[in-house]
C-alpha cells in the first residue's frame, strides 16, 4: 500500500518537473503554456492522488478518524481542475489579444477570424 | 510510518521549482510570459500545500490551499482583463 502512495507521488514529482523545464526550454509564450500548465495540472493531480491514498492508509491503519485529509484534499483537487484551464485560457487570449503573437505558427486561425 | 519523509521531501522540491519559475518571470520577454510564470507558481504552492498537509497530518494546510486556489484564479483572470485592456 506504501508503494502505490509513493509511485503516485514520483509520477507527480516527475511531471511538475517537467513543466517548469518546458517553461525555460520553449521558444514562444503560447508554447511556454502549453507546456507549464499541462504539464502542472497532470502533477498537481497526481501529487493530490497520492495524498488522498496516504489519508486512506491513515484511516485504515487507525491514526486518523474517516479519512479527512483525503476528503480535503479532494475538494482542493475539484477547485484546480476547474480553475487551471480556465486561468490559463483567459491568459492565452489576453496574449493574443494584447499583440503578441505564436513565432513559429505556419497558420493562425484566431488571428484571420478576428478580421 | 513512511521510512523516508516522503511528502516532506516532495514539498521542500516543489518550492524550489516555484523559485525557478520566478526566474522565468524576471527574465520574460512579454507581459504574458510573466503571467503564465506566475500560474505557474500558484499551481507549484498549491500541490507544495498538499504535500506539506500531508507530511504533517494537518488538515489546516489543505484548506489554506483551497483558499489560495481560489484567489490565484481569481487574481489570474484580473490580470488577464487588466493585459486585455491595454492592447
Amino acid at each position: 500500500m506504501m508503494i502505490v502512495v509513493l509511485s503516485l507521488l514520483g509520477i507527480g514529482m516527475l511531471f511538475e518537473t517537467l513543466g517548469v523545464v518546458g517553461l525555460y526550454r520553449f521558444p514562444d509564450v503560447y508554447t511556454r503554456m502549453h507546456g507549464a500548465t499541462k504539464c502542472t495540472s497532470f502533477g498537481s493531480i497526481f501529487i493530490c492522488l497520492g495524498a488522498i491514498a496516504y489519508g486512506i492508509l491513515l484511516a485504515v491503519e487507525g491514526q486518523s478518524v474517516l479519512a479527512v485529509l483525503s476528503l480535503h484534499v479532494l475538494v482542493a483537487l475539484l477547485f484546480l481542475l476547474v480553475t487551471n484551464p480556465v486561468g490559463a485560457h483567459a491568459i492565452a487570449r489576453a496574449a493574443h489579444r494584447s499583440g503578441v503573437k505564436p513565432k513559429l505558427a505556419v497558420v493562425d486561425r484566431l488571428e484571420e477570424a478576428g478580421k | 510510518m513512511i521510512p523516508v519523509p516522503a511528502f516532506l521531501i516532495a514539498s521542500i522540491v516543489l518550492g524550489v521549482l516555484a523559485l525557478a519559475c520566478i526566474g522565468r518571470a524576471v527574465i520574460g520577454p512579454t507581459m504574458p510570459d510573466r503571467a503564465v510564470a506566475m500560474d505557474t507558481v500558484n499551481t507549484l504552492v498549491v500541490g507544495m500545500l498538499v504535500s506539506l498537509g500531508a507530511a504533517f497530518n494537518a488538515v489546516i494546510y489543505i484548506d489554506v490551499a483551497i483558499i489560495y486556489a481560489l484567489l490565484a484564479f481569481v487574481s489570474t483572470l484580473f490580470i488577464a482583463r487588466h493585459l486585455e485592456a491595454t492592447a
